[in-house]
């Protein structure tokens, strides 16, 4: 008997929620690792230990690596000929329920001026949902974030003054780094967003941290940016987990717009050493691949 | 090679009068989460917990996965740190008022709390944030729960814990400040490294 569409959509989407919660991403994975074995002061080496210890035990014991699962934050990229849109909201918020019982996940979600707890992290405009839609495409593509406390605490965004330039940019960001990153679990992965006002720069600056590590801005400067301020954030170490070390970050991803010559607006949104992404690709006929995770998939490893 | 130092509840002063910011310590006894909702619930409202005395015991920034075995009982899935700061409008107040003597969380606290930790003989400590199932395996049973109307992260949890760690003293009792030092630190560098630019 054939599954009805909704059902397979939903635990594809609770299936990639659990292995978000239980296991990083590749690329963050890697850039953890690289990040501890490259480390050289004795205090920070034996944090990164611990937090190498507990990606183990997380993946050991099936639990998720960090008690903070979040809030639930879905990207769509919707192909304008996939067969089942109307299904797409209904599908997410069943699967986050589903994986918050299941994983389990903490339920986070509380009602916006209130201490009540919905008790599943299904409530009032949660799980948050974005869509674009994808012309000529029949798949489905779904990124998923888990909005952590911690790194969603040093987040914000700013217009400055076109003349404040480049440099004003970096102390923006330096500044916000070194005041707040170091609660905020570093090192981090430091999502910057450059547009036109506050909104898209920090809608901007979600969209480069949700990029994966390795990958560089299509903007040729602004990808010159990107090594430019790791290097220097690097040099100021607040990593691991504001002790001090040999970095600050694991990336630095950058996105950026066209903006109105009157104002340059930068957004900053932060991910912690376990920044928990995952990314889903539903074809047509719902055969699906988890791309974030390659690693753990058939034939991995 | 040093000897562990491990802190035991009920926490004397004595216990923690000599320990200075970076030491490294661990927990043995009894443990409390406690950060938003309790700390509002304490400072703000003047109620307390029934079943767990704060006086000389020690309570964790904290909000826990809890998960139900076989036989229905709770447990520790995953328990790491959350960021101390938040509490910082009313952790002094808390100590105050509570006497704890042992604070847990991530990062650090700021001036107004570690005046309060010199005052009445108190210290924070970081434990790692983000490790979350390497502090559940510390966790021998969950023996409590007080305020569950304020939902799973924000409730009190109780718990008894063995050789709870590693935790990082951030504030000693003389109120030195290790992440404030540090941040002084980051602050020269940033302009060190902007100034280059």
């Amino acid at each position: 008997m054939d599954i009805p569409a909704r059902e397979k959509l939903v635990s594809a989407v609770a299936e990639m929620i659990a292995l978000t919660a239980i296991h990083l991403s590749d690329d963050v994975d890697a850039a953890l690792r690289r990040a501890a074995a490259a480390e050289t002061n004795e205090a920070a080496r034996t944090m990164y230990g611990c937090m190498l210890e507990d990606l183990e035990l997380a993946d050991r014991l099936n639990r998720p690596i960090c008690q903070d699962t979040g809030v639930l934050q879905f990207f769509v990229e919707a192909g304008t000929g996939f067969p089942y849109l109307d299904e797409i909201k209904d599908a997410l918020t069943e699967a986050t329920a589903r994986a918050t019982a299941q994983t389990p996940l903490r339920p986070n979600v509380t009602e916006p001026l209130g201490e009540h707890n919905t008790g599943n992290n299904v409530g009032f405009g949660a799980p948050y949902i974005e869509y674009e839609l994808v012309p000529g495409s029949t798949d489905l593509r779904i990124r998923l974030y888990m909005a952590g406390g911690g790194c969603s605490l040093p987040g914000r965004s700013k217009v400055l003054m076109p003349l404040e330039g480049t440099e004003g940019i970096k102390r923006f960001v330096c500044e916000t780094v070194v005041e707040w990153g170091v609660n905020a679990c570093p090192p981090l992965v430091l999502g910057i967003g450059i547009g036109t006002c506050a909104v898209t720069a920090a809608q901007l600056s979600k969209k480069a941290l949700l990029r994966p590590i390795g990958t560089h801005s299509s903007d040729p400067k602004a990808a010159a940016l990107e090594e430019e301020m790791k290097r220097d954030l690097d040099r100021i170490g607040i990593a691991p987990l504001g002790f001090g070390g040999d970095r600050s970050v694991l990336s630095v991803n950058i996105e950026c717009a066209g903006r109105h010559p009157a104002t340059l607006g930068v957004g900053i949104t932060t991910g912690c050493w376990a920044t928990r992404r995952g990314e889903l690709l539903i074809h047509a006929d719902l055969s699906c691949e988890i791309l974030s995770h390659r690693r753990l998939m058939k034939g991995g490893r | 090679m040093s000897v562990k130092k491990i802190l035991t509840t009920p926490i004397s002063y004595e216990q923690i009068r000599d320990l200075r910011i970076g030491d490294t310590v661990y927990l043995t006894g009894m443990l409390a989460t406690c950060r938003d909702g309790g700390h509002g619930r304490v400072v703000r409202d003047g109620i307390f917990p029934e079943q767990f005395d704060f006086r000389d015991g020690a309570v964790f920034h904290a909000g826990p996965i809890v998960g139900k075995d076989e036989n229905g009982r709770q447990y520790m899935v995953s328990i790491g740190p959350t960021t101390s700061r938040r509490m910082e409008s009313v952790e002094a107040e808390f100590i105050e008022k509570t006497g704890v003597r042992l604070i847990i969380g991530k990062g650090g606290m700021m001036a107004k709390t570690a005046e309060a930790c010199r005052k009445f003989g108190a210290i924070h400590c970081a434990f790692p944030g983000g490790c979350a199932v390497v502090a559940a395996q510390r966790v021998e049973e969950i023996t409590g729960l007080e305020w569950p109307d304020l939902g799973m992260p924000e409730a009190l949890w109780i718990m008894r814990v063995n050789e709870f760690g590693p935790l990082v003293v951030s504030v000693d009792t003389e109120g030195n400040n290790l992440f404030e030092q540090n941040k002084a630190v980051y602050r020269e560098k940033m302009e060190e490294v902007l100034g280059a630019g």
